[in-house]
C-alpha cells in the first residue's frame, strides 16, 4: 500500500473479550492519518470496542495499540497524547451532562483540559456559533433533540482542538436532516483543519459512501478494507449494503435471500386502524401533535422518523397503554380504551427494545404468552411447535432468552407477538441494532404474515431501505406527521430520487425547523494550540469538576431534598425512636383486700411518673388475658387480709407480675417497682416510728454525670448526628460517582487529562459542603426542637464535623469504586455503614464493652471517634484539648481513604 | 373471574421462575432469614454485658477488695484500678461507664458504725448500661456488705414483702426479643424491596408495558407479584422462626405458630402493596432506594419493635397507627411471647388488612400511569 499516508493508529494482534464473549479477535490494521476513516458493520461486531481502544478509554487486553506513534498501554504516554485526542462515545449525548445547559456543557469540558476563563468563553461562543447551537445556549442538554445533542457532543469534543477525532455512531437515531447537517459540519471542520484525522463508526451504509477509507467489520473481525468504490468493485455490487453482505463469511451469506414483496391484493373493506387527531402532552411538552392516519386491513404501514419524534408514543396510544390527551383511535371500528380487554386480544405488540423475560427460555416465554392469551390447552403445544419451526427457533428452544443473539431475540419477540394469531401487529423499531442479514430474514416473516395471512402490520423504523418496503409510510418529525403516502409517491411529490432526500425536503419545508439549526458556518477558528504536556496535578481541573458537580447537584431536587430533608426527618424518627426512657408503663391491680392500706399502696405506685394506672382487675383470668394482650406491663395482686396482716406485723406478700416480652422494658419496670416498694416501706416505717430506717450500713452516692435528668434524648441526639452524617453523605457521594459510570460520562475521566485524584477530590468537595449544611440543620434541630444544648466548644464541634464528613464522603468514594450500578451503590453503602455505626461504634453499647472482632471493628471505624467527640462536646462540655486523640484519628482516615479510592478507580474501562 | 385467577396464577409462576433464576438474590434471601437473624439476635443486646468499670480504691482494705472483686463477668469487665485524677478523663472519653470511689479508711469507718460513703459515678450518656448497671452495682454491694456484717446476703425482714415474677421471659434474655423482632424487620424489608424493586426493574425493561398491552388487568399483575413474592418471604419466615429462633436460639414460643404465620401472610400483602406504591412514586431505581430508606427506617424504629410504643411522644404513636408494622409487631409479641389467641389479636388482623387494602388501591390507581408515562 504505497499510496497510504502514514498511520495515525496501528493495531497489532489485538484481541478483546468481555467475560466469555469475544469482542475483537486478532485485529491487525493500520489506520491512515489525515483521513476520514469509517468503521462499518451492524451493532455488536466490535466497532465500538475498537474505537474505545484507540481513544485510550478501554484497557488493552492483548496485542498492541499505537496512536501517534506511541504505545497506548503506557500510562505516561496516554496522559501525553490525551490532549490531542477527542472521543465521542456511542449513544445520543452519552458523555454530556443532561441537567447542564449547552454552554455549561462545553464549559465543563474546557475545564477538564484546564483552560482559563477567557479561553473557554471565546471557544464556547465560536463552537456554538459554528454548530448553530448559539440560540439554545441556555437550554439543558436533556431537552435537546437528538441531532442537537450530537452537535453539542461535537462542540465538547472539539473544545481542545484535537488532532484525532473519534466518533462512535454519531448519527444513529438522528433525523436525516440533522444527519446531513452533521456531516456537513464535519466536512467544514476538516476543511479548516486538514491535518485532523477522523475515525467514525456507523451502521448506516449510505453514510459510509462519503468516507475516505472504510473498514468493514463482522463478528469481531475485519472482513474488508478500502475505499467505498474499491469495496463495491471487489464484490461486484452496486450498493455498500450489498457489498457488505458479500464480504460476510460463506455460511452467513447463504442465509440471506433477496427480498421479494408480492403486491398487496387491494381490498377496500374497512380500516384496521383509524386514528383521528391523536395528541399526547406530558406536562408542557407535546410528544404527539394532532396525528391522523388510517391503515387498511392487510397493509404494511411504516412510521419513519428519528428518535424522540413521537413514533413510540403514537404506538402506545394505539395499544391503549397511554390514553391520548385528545383525539381518538379506532381498531377495527372499536374505540381504543385502556379498560377494553377485547380489542387487545386482536393486537400483537412488540415494544422498542427487548421486553420479554430474559431469564425464561424460548419455550417458556411462548408458553406463558399462549396461556395469558388463553389459547385452548390443546392448541398450545401445536401452536408453539408451529411457531418455533416457522421462525427458526428450534435450535434455541431451551435457551434463556437473554443469552440469544439480537436477531434471534427479535424473531422470538415477533413469535410471541403473533402467538394468539392477532389481526394487527404493532411493531416499534423491531430491527434496531440487527445486522442486515437478520433484518432481511425478519422482513421475510413480516411479508409472509401480511400477504399470506392478511395481518395488518404497523411498523416504525429509522432505516430508509425498510421504509421502502412498506405499502405506505408516514414521515414523522417533532410529534407531527409531515407527509403520508406510498414511498414512490412521496419521492415523486418532492422531486427527490431517494426517500432520504424526500424526507429532508419535507423537513426543510416544515415550519418548525429553526433556521439556526440549518446553518453551519463559520467553522471554528483554528488556533495554534501547542498541546503542551498537561500538568500532573491541576487545581483548576479539580475545581472545574467541583463546579460541574455542584451545578448538577443543585439541579437534581430529589437528591438534594433527600440529603437535607431526609436527614432532618430521620433525626426526628431516631431521636424519638431510640428512646431508652421508660415512662407511663401501664399497670393494673387485682386488689383482693380493698382496704385503706391496700389503696394506699396502690396510690404510691400510681403516683409515680413511671407507671400509669389502668382499670382495676377483677379476677386472675382477666389478669392473664390483659397481660397476654400486651396491654399491661405490670400487674399487682394484693392478697385478701393485706391490711389486717400489715397491722398485725405478719409480713403480707404482694405479688408483682412483670411483662418480660420486651426484656429492656421488663428490666426497667422491675427496677422501678422494687425501688417504689422500698421507698414505700421506708416512708411507712418513718411514719410509724418517726425514724428513717437504715437499710444499709453505708451510703452509695450515685452521681449521674453529664445527664442529670437521665433523659435519653440528651444521650441520643449527639449520637444520632454521627449516624446521619455517615449514611446520607456516604450514599450521596457513592451515587454521585456511580451515576457517571451508569450514564456514561465517566468516559470523560478516561479520555481527558483529568487525573483520578482531581476527579475524586473535585467530586467530593460539593458533598462535603452539603453534609456541612445538613449538619447545621441537625444542630439547629437539636438545640431548638429537642432542647439539647451544646455545652462545649462550638468551634471544636464544627471542625470535628468537617473532618468527619470528609471521612464519610471518603467512604462513599471508596464504595463507589467497588460497584457498577446506582442501586448497588445505594444498598452497598447502606450495608457497609449501617451495621458498624449502629452496632460497633458505641451508639448503644460502649466500644469498651465489645469483645473480639466487634471491638476492633469499632476501633477501626471513624464513627466511633466522632461519637466520642460529639457526645463529649454536646454533653460533657469538652473542647479541642480534651479530644485531641479523636481529632487525630479522624485526620488520619482522610488520606487513607483517598489513597485507597484512587488506587481502586481505574483510569480506563475494562 | 376464572380467567383472572388463571392469569394471576400464571404470572405468579413466572415471578417464581424469575426469582429462581436470580441465584444471588436467593442466597441473599436465605442469608437474611438465617445468618442475619442469628447475628442480629446474638450480636448486640441491651442487657448489661461487659460494662467497663474503673475503681479508685483509696482504702485498699480486704473489704474494699472484696467489693471490687464482686463485680464480675458477664455483667462487668474486670475493674480497672485508677487514681482519682484520671477518673474524669476516662469518663469524658467514654472509656468507662462507671467509676467507683471507695474512700480511705472505709472498712475501719464501717466497723465503727460511721456510715462511710461510696461514690458511684455513672456516665449517663451511655443509656442502656448506666441505669441497669447502677442498680446491679448497688445491689451487689448491698449483698456483699450484708454478708460481711451479718453473714447473710439478705437484709432484715421488711414489713411488706414483694414477690416479683417476670412473665413470658423470666430471665429477661435479650435475644428472645431481638430474634423475633429481627424476623419482622427482615420480612418488612425484603417484601418492600422485592416487590418494589421488581416493579421498577420490569418497568425499566419494558416488560410491564408489554404485559399491559396484553389482555391483562393491572390488578392481576399486582396480585401475581404479591402472591409469588409473599410465598417466598412466608417460607423464609417459617424457616427462620422454626429453624433459627426456636431451633438454634432455643427461644420458647408460647403461642400458636400458625396464627402468627397467618398474620404474617396478611402483613405481607400490606407490605407488598406499600412496595408497589413506592415503586409507582419513584421514577428510577435510585429514587426508589432513597424512598425506601426513608420509609423503612421509621417502620422499623417506631413500630414498637425496638423500643416500646408508650415511651414515644403521643403524636409519633398516632402517626404510626397508619403503619401496618405497628399492628404486626403487636400481633407477633402477643402470639409468640404471651400466647395470645385469635380472640385477642383479631383487631390487629383487621387493621393490617384494611391498611393493606388502602395501599393496594392507591398503587392500583397509579399503576397504569406509572408504567406508561415515566419512560426515560
Amino acid at each position: 500500500m504505497s499510496d497510504m499516508p502514514p498511520a495515525i493508529a496501528r493495531l497489532a494482534a489485538v484481541t478483546l473479550r468481555y467475560g466469555a464473549v469475544s469482542a475483537l479477535q486478532d485485529i491487525n490494521i493500520a489506520l491512515p492519518a489525515g483521513r476520514m476513516v469509517g468503521l462499518i458493520g451492524p451493532d455488536g461486531v466490535g466497532k465500538s470496542s475498537l474505537l474505545a481502544l484507540v481513544a485510550g478509554a478501554r484497557k488493552i487486553q492483548s496485542g498492541t495499540v499505537e496512536v501517534f506513534g506511541g504505545d497506548l498501554a503506557s500510562r505516561r504516554f496516554r496522559s501525553q497524547v490525551q490532549p490531542r485526542i477527542a472521543y465521542m462515545p456511542q449513544g445520543l449525548g452519552k458523555n454530556l451532562y443532561p441537567t447542564l445547559s449547552v454552554a455549561e456543557n462545553v464549559d465543563a469540558f474546557g475545564r477538564l483540559f484546564g483552560q482559563g476563563r477567557a479561553e473557554r468563553a471565546s471557544r464556547i461562543d465560536e463552537l456554538l456559533a459554528a454548530t448553530g447551537l448559539l440560540p439554545f445556549r441556555d437550554r439543558p442538554a436533556a431537552k435537546l433533540s437528538g441531532g442537537m445533542k450530537q452537535k453539542l457532543g461535537l462542540c465538547c469534543a472539539l473544545v481542545h482542538d484535537p488532532d484525532l477525532l473519534i466518533l462512535d455512531e454519531p448519527t444513529t437515531g438522528v433525523d436525516p436532516l440533522s444527519r446531513r447537517q452533521f456531516w456537513e459540519l464535519i466536512d467544514n471542520i476538516r476543511a479548516r483543519r486538514p491535518g485532523m484525522s477522523v475515525l467514525v463508526a456507523t451502521a448506516y451504509m449510505e453514510e459510509a459512501e462519503r468516507f475516505d477509507w472504510l473498514v468493514a467489520m463482522d463478528a469481531g473481525r475485519i472482513v474488508g478494507t478500502g475505499t467505498a468504490a474499491e469495496l463495491k468493485a471487489a464484490s461486484g455490487s452496486t450498493t455498500l449494503e450489498q457489498a457488505f453482505i458479500q464480504l460476510l463469511p460463506e455460511q452467513r451469506r447463504r442465509e440471506h435471500q433477496a427480498l421479494v414483496i408480492p403486491p398487496r391484493a387491494a381490498d377496500g373493506n374497512g380500516w384496521a386502524i383509524d386514528a383521528e387527531g391523536l395528541t399526547q402532552r406530558f406536562g408542557d411538552f407535546t410528544a404527539v401533535d394532532n396525528v391522523s392516519f388510517s391503515i387498511g386491513k392487510g397493509e404494511i404501514f411504516g412510521f419513519l422518523g428519528s428518535n424522540g419524534c413521537g413514533k413510540t408514543t403514537t404506538m402506545k396510544m394505539l395499544t391503549g397503554l397511554l390514553p391520548p390527551t385528545s383525539g381518538s383511535a379506532r381498531l377495527f371500528g372499536q374505540v381504543v380504551d385502556a379498560g377494553n380487554i377485547e380489542t387487545r386480544r386482536q393486537v400483537g405488540y412488540m415494544s422498542q427494545g427487548f421486553s420479554l423475560y430474559g431469564e425464561l427460555s424460548v419455550l417458556q416465554n411462548l408458553d406463558l404468552h399462549a396461556r395469558l392469551f388463553h389459547l385452548p390447552a390443546a392448541r398450545i403445544a401445536p401452536r408453539i411447535r408451529e411457531l418455533c419451526q416457522r421462525f427458526g427457533l428450534e435450535p434455541y428452544a431451551d435457551m434463556p432468552a437473554a443469552g440469544l443473539p439480537l436477531g434471534i431475540r427479535q424473531r422470538l419477540s415477533l413469535a410471541v407477538a403473533v402467538v394468539h394469531e392477532p389481526k394487527l401487529l404493532i411493531l416499534d423499531e423491531p430491527t434496531s441494532g440487527v445486522d442486515p442479514v437478520a433484518r432481511d430474514q425478519f422482513w421475510a416473516l413480516l411479508i409472509e404474515l401480511s400477504r399470506e395471512q392478511g395481518v395488518t402490520i404497523f411498523i416504525s423504523t429509522h432505516f430508509m431501505n425498510e421504509a421502502e418496503r412498506c405499502d405506505r409510510i408516514s414521515l414523522m418529525h417533532a410529534g407531527r406527521v409531515l407527509a403520508s403516502d406510498t414511498p414512490a409517491a412521496l419521492r415523486q411529490a418532492s422531486g427527490a430520487d431517494t426517500l432520504e432526500a424526500a424526507f429532508i425536503r419535507y423537513l426543510e419545508q416544515a415550519a418548525d425547523v429553526p433556521r439556526s439549526e440549518t446553518v453551519a458556518e463559520p467553522a471554528p477558528v483554528v488556533r495554534n494550540t501547542s498541546h503542551a504536556k498537561a500538568p500532573a496535578f491541576s487545581l483548576s481541573r479539580l475545581l472545574g469538576i467541583t463546579w460541574r458537580e455542584s451545578l448538577e447537584l443543585m439541579r437534581d431536587p430529589i437528591r438534594l431534598a433527600f440529603a437535607l430533608i431526609g436527614s432532618v426527618l430521620l433525626m426526628f424518627v431516631l431521636g424519638f425512636g431510640i428512646s431508652m426512657d421508660v415512662e407511663d408503663l401501664r399497670f393494673a391491680v387485682l386488689d383482693r383486700d380493698q382496704s385503706p392500706e391496700s389503696r394506699d399502696y396502690i396510690q404510691n405506685i400510681a403516683g409515680s411518673r413511671y407507671f400509669s394506672q389502668q382499670p382495676a382487675l377483677l379476677d386472675s383470668a382477666e389478669l392473664e388475658r390483659r397481660m397476654a394482650s400486651g396491654e399491661l406491663s405490670l400487674a399487682l395482686e394484693i392478697p385478701p387480709g393485706y391490711g389486717r396482716d400489715l397491722r398485725l406485723g405478719r409480713h403480707p406478700e404482694i405479688a408483682a407480675w412483670v411483662d418480660g416480652a420486651l426484656p429492656f422494658r421488663g428490666e426497667t419496670a422491675r427496677g422501678y417497682m422494687q425501688g417504689l416498694h422500698l421507698q414505700y416501706i421506708s416512708d411507712l416505717v418513718t411514719e410509724v416510728t418517726g425514724d428513717r430506717p437504715q437499710l444499709l450500713p453505708t451510703d452509695i452516692a450515685s452521681r449521674y454525670r453529664y445527664n442529670q435528668d437521665f433523659r435519653s434524648i440528651y444521650a441520643m441526639v449527639p449520637a444520632v448526628i454521627p449516624m446521619l452524617l455517615i449514611f446520607i453523605p456516604a450514599i450521596l457521594m457513592a451515587l454521585g460517582v456511580v451515576r457517571e459510570k451508569e450514564l456514561g460520562s465517566i468516559t470523560n475521566l478516561y479520555v481527558t487529562p483529568v487525573t483520578r485524584l482531581e476527579f475524586l477530590l473535585g467530586k467530593q468537595l460539593p458533598y462535603v459542603a452539603v453534609a456541612m449544611f445538613s449538619f447545621l440543620l441537625l444542630l439547629l434541630q437539636a438545640v431548638f426542637v429537642f432542647d439539647v444544648p451544646v455545652k462545649g466548644s462550638m468551634l471544636a464541634l464544627s471542625c470535628g464535623t468537617l473532618l468527619y464528613v470528609t471521612v464519610t464522603t471518603g467512604i462513599g468514594l471508596l464504595t463507589s469504586t467497588f460497584v457498577r450500578t446506582q442501586i448497588a451503590a445505594l444498598f452497598g453503602t447502606a450495608l457497609l455503614t449501617m451495621l458498624p455505626t449502629i452496632q460497633f461504634s458505641g451508639l448503644t453499647t460502649p466500644v469498651g464493652s465489645l469483645e473480639h472482632g466487634a471491638y476492633w471493628i469499632g476501633q477501626a471505624f471513624p464513627a466511633s471517634y466522632y461519637l466520642v467527640l460529639s457526645r463529649g462536646i454536646f454533653t460533657k462540655a469538652l473542647g479541642f484539648a480534651d479530644l485531641l486523640p479523636q481529632f487525630l484519628a479522624l485526620l488520619l482516615f482522610i488520606p487513607l481513604l483517598t489513597a485507597a479510592a484512587v488506587a481502586r478507580l481505574p483510569k480506563q474501562e475494562g | 373471574m376464572r380467567r383472572s385467577l388463571d392469569n394471576i396464577y400464571r404470572l405468579g409462576l413466572k415471578e417464581l421462575r424469575s426469582l429462581w433464576a436470580d441465584k444471588v438474590l436467593l442466597v441473599l434471601i436465605v442469608w437474611a432469614f438465617t445468618g442475619a437473624i442469628y447475628a442480629a439476635a446474638k450480636g448486640v443486646s441491651q442487657e448489661l454485658h461487659n460494662a467497663p468499670v474503673a475503681v479508685v480504691d483509696e482504702d485498699r482494705s480486704p473489704l474494699s477488695q472484696r467489693l471490687i472483686g464482686a463485680l464480675t463477668k458477664p455483667y462487668f469487665k474486670p475493674a480497672q484500678h485508677i487514681e482519682l485524677p484520671q477518673m474524669d478523663r476516662m469518663l469524658d472519653h467514654g472509656q468507662v461507664t462507671f467509676a467507683i470511689v471507695i474512700p480511705a479508711n472505709f472498712q475501719q469507718d464501717l466497723n465503727a458504725g460511721h456510715r462511710p460513703t461510696i461514690q458511684l459515678n455513672i456516665d449517663a450518656t451511655s443509656m442502656s448500661q448506666s441505669f441497669i448497671g447502677a442498680g446491679y452495682i448497688r445491689s451487689i454491694f448491698v449483698a456483699e456488705l450484708n454478708e460481711y456484717l451479718t453473714g447473710k446476703r439478705e437484709s432484715g425482714d421488711a414489713p411488706i414483702r414483694l414477690a416479683t415474677r417476670v412473665r413470658y421471659n423470666p430471665n429477661l434474655i435479650g435475644y428472645w426479643f431481638g430474634g423475633v423482632m429481627e424476623v419482622i424487620n427482615i420480612v418488612t424489608m425484603l417484601t418492600v424491596i422485592l416487590v418494589g424493586a421488581a416493579f421498577i426493574r420490569e418497568r425499566e425493561h419494558g416488560t410491564l408495558e408489554h404485559l399491559l398491552a396484553m389482555p391483562l388487568a393491572p390488578f392481576e399483575i399486582m396480585l401475581a407479584k404479591i402472591w409469588a413474592n409473599g410465598l417466598i418471604v412466608l417460607a423464609g419466615t417459617t424457616l427462620s422462626l422454626l429453624g433459627v429462633v426456636q431451633g438454634l436460639l432455643q427461644v420458647p414460643i408460647a403461642g400458636s405458630v400458625p396464627l402468627f404465620l397467618g398474620g404474617a401472610a396478611l402483613y405481607l400483602f400490606s407490605a407488598a402493596s406499600i412496595g408497589i406504591f413506592l415503586g409507582t412514586l419513584a421514577r428510577s431505581m435510585p429514587q426508589f432506594g432513597l424512598l425506601f430508606m426513608l420509609t423503612i427506617i421509621p417502620l422499623q424504629m417506631l413500630s414498637g419493635g425496638v423500643t416500646p410504643r408508650e415511651s414515644m411522644p403521643l403524636f409519633v404513636q398516632d402517626i404510626m397507627l397508619v403503619a401496618p408494622t405497628t399492628y404486626f409487631v403487636r400481633l407477633a409479641q402477643g402470639t409468640l411471647y404471651r400466647g395470645a389467641g385469635l380472640e385477642t389479636v383479631w383487631p390487629d388482623l383487621l387493621a393490617i388488612i384494611a391498611i393493606g387494602a388502602v395501599f393496594f388501591a392507591l398503587a392500583l390507581q397509579r399503576f397504569r400511569r406509572a408504567v406508561t408515562q415515566t419512560q426515560v
